[in-house]
């Protein structure tokens, strides 16, 4: 197809940003704040801006108030002053209400639907003439000759399962700008591309990440109680696994909950999604959702490696800002705040010189890289485990980070144990009853969409090792870890003269994707690689 | 020739749609909304019409508030000349809106409206109809196949013993079903374009144009829910069990 091609066409701009989250939404907003005759195009990969997100969220104001001071006045849809915060500790059957840890506190602080903030972010950010372009995804990087970064490449529309162009083809242009800055979010796969091709990961530890699964649900009247702050640890997780749920009360009947858990856990017959819904059938949760209904939900990833696992944050003409370079505060799950934050300062950045040199140095000097600082052993101290973890994060907590000690991250990838040398684990898992039956019945209030027949998304570079080593070693650990259900093994049973053999191979059911990037990060081989389906696919997410 | 297009805002066909709790309406909040699908392929064949030399002008047209600003630009991103919204934020029956869209063609003179053959959200499938009524010109619906040939369109519709094939004189309203064309998709520098397109807004009263409620709705639900079936070892059971609900 690519022989056949004509040259694409081209736009061309001053700074092109990829990704309308709140970090590339607070760049391309503060950019024209700065320089309103700068040329800005923002583009995204969902049918409509905020559709591609999913967070808790309980977010810090501050970082808003400095973009947009007026944003009270008029604020998003869905934007709740948090009351009070409850964390507790779950046993299968108890729960024991814990002192709420300073990171955890919420005073001051909104739930909102971080989908719907983007969504009113966009057009205010229009309003100061930036381009955005929903429904077009960044499928390739530019570079200039002298290798450098030159923009991005638009994915083509139109090609079907086999490569080959459709009636409908269109081919994708390519957008040049001296100034390109990757606002992918968590696990961003033209981010991942560049963090290759610079070796900009050289001198930090690996990156560490977790799963998030959320459910919106319209409860039953008087259940809900606006602006309360659910956090729990502990139950269904074993003590090895780091991760933990959380209950936002909204307005309107509405709670979101949802499930946190770290992808460096070992089980590979682990199932995240099975865990989430566990959790919701815990005795002290459970009453709280009967009787409602499900409003939307999906599943992304969390980006957890912070300040050791920080890439260096630009390369000859690019920079990347927010969850796709990793600036998530973990302890705290918050990342919007530092996202919008890192968003003006590249902004700021690129204002004052017009090039990507010295963002790296100007980051790591600014109070967004102080507050990882502060936190940085809270999530490696889990790898031994969650009460010596607790031990870690109580003392950095005290010590507000200053110890002159840091500890390292490994590769969610190589955490899995083999089969052979797993102890046998005891999952005393309740039979369920509350909505979603499984992971099918959940994709369906993903609301996602993808042609069935384009190219199929999520490539396995080396098919064999699936049938072969994989179920050996980890029993097809895709076939749990995806939230979705994109990855079956299926068994052909061919009769022939003589007898009858059956032979397995991977199903993708790419079109159930919601683009959480779970595969990319966890499959213990790193064969299984994440690339951007047509523009407009994925999830219809509503108010997640 | 002109040809007009009508095009209407409606909640995205991958929405799962909410019933309010009070009964009143749909949930749109946070709701994704597109071009009604089958618009879209009226659109897309306008296109086609022009880009073979039969048309010189295509024109969408939108009743709705401003919000419908958005599918108007995506018609004009598409490919359309240019657009005109009759703005409005009265509850929008059939009959109203073929009575402003006669306006527009009373204006416009086009030679061809294509439309939709019914929106995703009411199911009406009536506004074409009446269009061509109150327009005193032929009309064909379900349009699967469209060609032109000097002042008469064949039209290849979709019925339920199968296909039929008809011929109209010019002007005429023809609505479009499913399988006459598959949309393109737009291009980047297209929607830049679309910005720079006329896109006029017209308000229904300036149009003289009233909205009648003939039709109340009393109110909405969601379907019922399917209860749980159980399963019956044989066929003397199923009898049973039919008999024992009063079925049979
Ligand atoms: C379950 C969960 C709970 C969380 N809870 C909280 C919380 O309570 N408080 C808080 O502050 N933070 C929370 N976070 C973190 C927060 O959501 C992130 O830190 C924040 O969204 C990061 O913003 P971002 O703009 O960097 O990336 P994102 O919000 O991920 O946005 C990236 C955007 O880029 C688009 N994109 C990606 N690749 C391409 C491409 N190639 N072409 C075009 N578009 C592309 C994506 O579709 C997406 O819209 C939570 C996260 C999760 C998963
Ligand atoms: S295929 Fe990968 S990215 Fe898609 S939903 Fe499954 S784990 Fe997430």
């Amino acid at each position: 197809m690519s022989e056949t091609a004509t040259e694409r066409e081209i736009m061309e701009y001053d700074v092109i940003i990829v990704g309308a989250g709140p970090a590339g939404l607070a760049c391309a907003i503060r950019l024209k704040q700065l320089k309103p005759d700068l040329m800005v195009a923002v583009i995204e990969k969902s049918a409509e801006i905020g559709a591609h997100i999913l967070s808790g969220a309980v977010i810090e104001p501050a970082a808003l108030d400095e973009l947009l001071p007026a944003w009270r006045e008029s604020p998003p849809p869905i934007c709740i002053p948090v009351e009070r915060d409850e964390i507790a500790l779950l046993t299968a059957t108890s729960k024991r209400k814990l002192p709420t840890p300073p990171q955890q506190k919420n005073h001051g602080n909104f739930i909102v639907s971080l989908g719907a903030l983007c969504a009113w972010m966009a057009p205010q950010a229009e309003a100061l003439g930036v381009d955005i372009f929903p429904g077009y995804a960044a499928a390739g990087v530019h570079y200039l000759q002298n290798g450098a970064v030159g923009g991005v490449i638009i994915g083509d529309m139109g090609v079907d399962r086999q490569g080959n162009p459709k009636d409908t083809y269109m081919q994708g242009i390519e957008i040049h700008a001296p100034l390109t800055v990757m606002a992918e979010g968590c696990r961003g796969h033209l981010s991942k591309q560049l963090i290759t091709k610079f070796k900009l990961d050289a001198d930090s530890d690996p990156q560490a990440y977790g799963i998030g699964i959320k459910e919106l649900w319209q409860v039953a009247p008087g259940k809900c109680k606006p602006g309360l702050v659910q956090h729990s640890i502990g139950w269904p997780l074993d003590t090895k696994t780091y991760g933990g749920s959380f209950i936002y009360h909204m307005d309107k009947d509405r709670v979101a909950v949802g499930f946190v858990c770290a992808l460096d856990y070992s089980d590979p017959e682990f199932s995240p999604f099975e865990a989430f819904q566990q959790f919701k059938h815990h005795p002290s949760v459970k009453p709280l959702f009967e009787g409602g209904e499900i409003l939307s939900g999906g599943a992304r990833t969390i980006i957890e490696g912070g300040a050791q696992s920080l890439p260096k944050v630009e390369m000859p003409g690019a920079l990347l800002i927010g969850d796709a370079a990793g600036l998530l505060n973990l302890p705290k799950i918050k990342g919007t705040h530092q996202a919008i934050r890192s968003g003006m300062l590249a902004a700021s950045h690129i204002a004052e010189g017009s090039t990507a040199e010295g963002f790296d140095e100007t980051l790591r000097a600014s109070p967004i890289m102080k507050e990882l600082h502060k936190v940085r052993n809270i999530r490696p101290g889990f790898n031994k485990g969650l009460w010596r973890g607790l031990i870690t994060a109580a003392i950095e907590t005290v010590t507000v980070g200053k110890l002159p000690r840091t500890l390292h991250n490994h590769a969610d990838y190589s955490s899995l144990t083999k089969l052979q040398d797993m102890e046998p684990v005891d999952r005393p898992w309740v039979k369920r009853s509350l909505a979603p039956r499984d992971r099918l019945a959940s994709v369906y209030f993903a609301a996602t969409d993808h042609d069935e027949d384009q190219l199929v998304h999520l490539q396995i570079l080396e098919p064999d090792v699936c049938i072969t080593r994989c179920g050996e070693e980890y029993g097809h650990p895709c076939t749990r870890f995806c939230p979705a259900n994109v990855y079956e093994m299926v068994t052909d049973q061919m009769t022939e003269e003589g007898g009858s053999t059956a032979n397995q191979h991977l199903q993708i059911n790419a079109a159930n994707c919601v683009h959480c990037k779970t595969c990319d990060i966890k499959d213990p081989y790193q064969i299984i690689n994440w690339v951007t389906p047509e523009g407009g696919s994925g999830p219809n997410y509503q108010n997640l | 020739m002109k040809i007009l297009v009508g095009i209407k805002r409606v909640v995205d066909y991958n929405v799962r749609i909410r019933v309010r709790s009070d009964g009143s309406g749909i949930d749109t909040d946070g709701v994704k909304m597109s071009i009604n699908p089958f618009d879209e392929i009226a659109l897309e064949e306008a296109l086609r019409i022009r880009e073979a030399g039969l048309a010189e002008e295509v024109i969408v047209v939108s009743l709705g508030g401003n919000e419908c600003q958005q599918q108007l630009r995506t018609g004009l991103a598409m490919g359309a000349d240019r657009a005109i919204q009759i703005d409005t934020d009265a509850d929008l029956q059939p009959l109203t809106i073929a009575r402003a869209f006669f306006k527009i063609v009373e204006k416009e003179q086009p030679g061809l409206v294509l439309m939709g053959k019914q929106a995703i959200d009411g199911d009406n499938s009536q506004t074409g109809q009446m269009l061509a009524a109150l327009w005193d010109r032929p009309q064909a619906t379900f349009a699967s196949g469209l060609s032109l040939s000097g002042n008469t369109a064949t039209v290849v519709r979709e019925v339920d013993a199968g296909l039929e094939t008809i011929e109209v004189d010019l002007p005429a309203v023809v609505s479009v079903d499913l399988r006459l064309n598959e949309p393109r998709f737009v291009k980047l520098p297209d929607i830049m374009k679309a910005k720079r397109k006329p896109l006029d807004v017209i308000s229904m009263d300036d149009l003289g144009v009233t909205a009648e409620n003939d039709l109340k709705v009393s109110h909405y639900a969601p379907p019922p829910k399917r209860e749980k079936g159980i399963m019956v070892e044989d066929a003397a059971q199923l009898v049973a069990e039919l008999r024992n609900r009063g079925l049979v």
